[in-house]
């Protein structure tokens, strides 16, 4: 039986929920067996999470030196994988994998494919976008082990429950000298990260200014959902760059993608075509994303906002107190 | 001694040009191709970094096909002091391009900064940073916004996520992958582009170098254009009823919550 790493990724000590597609990945072929990789976490918790996912073993990485260091938690990765002969690790196209996997890679001189959108893990062949999202590629994988970055939300998770044995190894060396992590600046806004979120509140040109996207906000609170823009309104500096949903911001995948005054330029669907499904609020008609939706409405944004806000607060409260 | 800023570029589709498939395996090429949007990023940052100083030399660098000098040739208008070109027919992937763009670098003389995007727009590996620096034996940030120099090291902002910003200090020689937010793309004016042309452009064959042949590769053996059918349905009535429908699809057919 084949051992498959899978790198998982906490958020203040708990799982994200994007890990458990990576779980349901493995568990697709009976001669595979999925090696959870943590590192320094708090294995209680996590154990019984990881076993009711069906992952039956935890490679749990303890380091001495700063593990929020991606250069020093890459290199504590890669001795980890050769200690325990693991050949195939499978990671997220988040934020956190898109720093770890190159350079787990790049240590291990290693073929690696991001943003993959499925992976057969017995043939080393994965789909993946290109040229943003106009073509999908089929590309295989050739060497002695073989990395994979797994787009979040297109592997649906699954429930089945093993029981879940914990090994562990200690990675010893010091931070490098070369590159060193002075410190973590964090004004995060409360909201999930845009790569990983299940829905996303999006609002371009039609906004009109920064203030306005509190109504966005104010939707997304609603929900757990995230908030994204178009290029229009991070280069008017409206809202910061890392909000940019595109070509040259993130790429997202969420079930639904809601866009309010956004007119969907060809750039802006490379980074959110993949949306199940995809509702657009626009007062011009000629909008070419009301042409590739799933659901519009030709309206002021202004008036639908407020109205959807007030909606999700009866039908959040009505499904809490159920 | 000069001091020499590399910075590797690459030639691709632009964003908005129609993509379709040939020979199973390739796109038609018959469209327009310009620099990578992060690379201009990296361009305008050695630029800057340049400025005042008579010892440094920009030398933007190109594994690509004869086109590819179009880039190189922006490139030096926005301020490059000379290019290389690798000339290669086939198309590469980020392991071979990394020991291409390494023995490149290595020829040509001992880099202070090795500056490059973060991720190329086309194949989108997201990788050949991290894969030169490890050819080069050099540490490397990515997703870099914010750069300071600081006697033998340099200290970086790297955008690790939305609204998460480690602060990096590296030593030098270094590879930096530059993101958006490091600054705004030089525009060249028609004399810079007057005076780029009389810059030296070196071309040499990939097959010049030395690069010893990887243990592994990623092969494309399949294209497909991507095709996404959607069949818009729109919702009417009063804003309240339009967002219980929204409410709607949101609870029943997407089931979010």
């Amino acid at each position: 039986m084949e051992s498959i790493g899978l790198l998982l990724e906490c958020d203040q000590g708990r799982l994200k929920e994007a890990n458990f597609g990576m779980a349901a990945l493995v568990d697709r072929d009976q001669d595979q067996q999925g090696v959870a990789i943590v590192v320094n976490a708090s294995i209680g918790e996590i154990r019984a999470t990881l076993a009711a996912h069906g992952i039956s073993r935890i490679l749990h990485i303890h380091t001495t030196g700063p593990d929020g260091n991606p250069a020093y938690r890459a290199s504590a990765i890669a001795a980890a994988m050769e200690r325990f002969a693991i050949k195939s690790l499978v990671g997220l196209t988040s934020p956190e994998g898109r720093e770890l996997l190159p350079r787990i890679a790049a240590l291990l001189d290693a073929p690696l494919i991001m943003d993959c959108i499925d992976i057969d893990l017995g043939s080393h062949r994965v789909r993946t976008s290109q040229y943003s999202g106009k073509t999908i590629a089929t590309i295989n994988l050739q060497g002695s082990h073989f990395l994979y970055g797994l787009r979040p939300n297109v592997i649906e998770p699954r429930k089945k429950t093993v029981d879940a044995k914990v090994l562990d190894f200690t990675f010893e060396e010091k931070a490098p000298r070369e590159y060193r992590l002075v410190e973590t600046r964090t004004q995060h806004n409360g909201t999930p990260h845009l790569a990983e979120a299940q829905v996303i509140f999006a609002g371009g040109r039609g906004m009109k200014n920064g203030e306005n996207f509190d109504l966005l906000f104010a939707c997304a609170r609603r929900l757990n959902a995230s908030v994204g823009a178009s290029r229009v309104a991070v280069d008017n500096g409206w809202v910061p760059y890392a909000m940019q949903v595109g070509q040259t911001g993130s790429k997202v995948n969420p079930r639904v993608y809601l866009a309010f005054g956004i007119s969907g330029s060809v750039q802006h669907f490379a980074g959110m075509k993949t949306a199940k499904t995809i509702i657009a609020v626009n007062s011009d008609e000629n909008a070419a994303i009301l042409a590739n939706c799933d659901y519009y409405a030709i309206r002021d944004l202004f008036q639908i906002l407020p109205a959807l806000e007030r909606a999700l607060a009866r039908a959040t409260e009505e499904y809490s107190s159920k | 001694m000069p001091s020499h800023i590399y910075v590797c570029v690459k030639h691709v589709p632009d964003s908005a040009a129609t993509i379709t498939v040939e020979g199973g395996n390739a796109i038609n090429e018959n469209v327009t191709f310009l620099m990578n949007p992060y690379d201009e990023h990296a361009i305008t940052e050695a630029v800057r970094i340049r400025a005042n100083r008579n010892d440094v030399e920009v030398i933007a660098v190109c594994l690509g096909k004869t086109a590819a000098q179009n880039t190189l040739r922006s490139a030096m208008a926005m301020g490059a002091d000379r290019a290389i070109l690798v000339d290669t027919e086939r198309p590469l992937d980020s392991i071979l391009t990394a020991r291409g763009l390494a023995a490149t670098i290595r020829s040509n003389g001992e880099p202070w900064l090795i500056l490059t995007g973060k991720e190329a727009i086309d194949t989108e590996g997201m990788q050949t940073p991290f894969r030169l620096a490890a050819n080069l034996r050099m540490p490397v940030a990515t997703n870099v916004v914010g750069l300071t120099l600081c006697a033998d090291e340099v200290q970086v902002e790297c955008e690790h996520d939305p609204g998460m910003v480690n602060i990096i200090r590296m030593t030098t020689p270094c590879v930096l992958g530059a993101g958006k937010g490091l600054n705004t793309p030089i525009y060249p004016t028609f004399p810079d582009i007057v005076k780029s042309r009389r810059k030296p452009l070196t071309r040499l064959l990939l097959s010049e170098l030395t690069i010893d042949s990887p243990s592994s590769a990623m092969v494309t053996e399949h294209l497909e254009t991507a095709t996404d059918h959607r069949n818009p349905e729109r919702l009417e009535g009063s804003a309240d009823e339009i967002a219980s429908k929204i409410v709607d699809i949101l609870k029943n057919e997407a089931k979010v919550f």
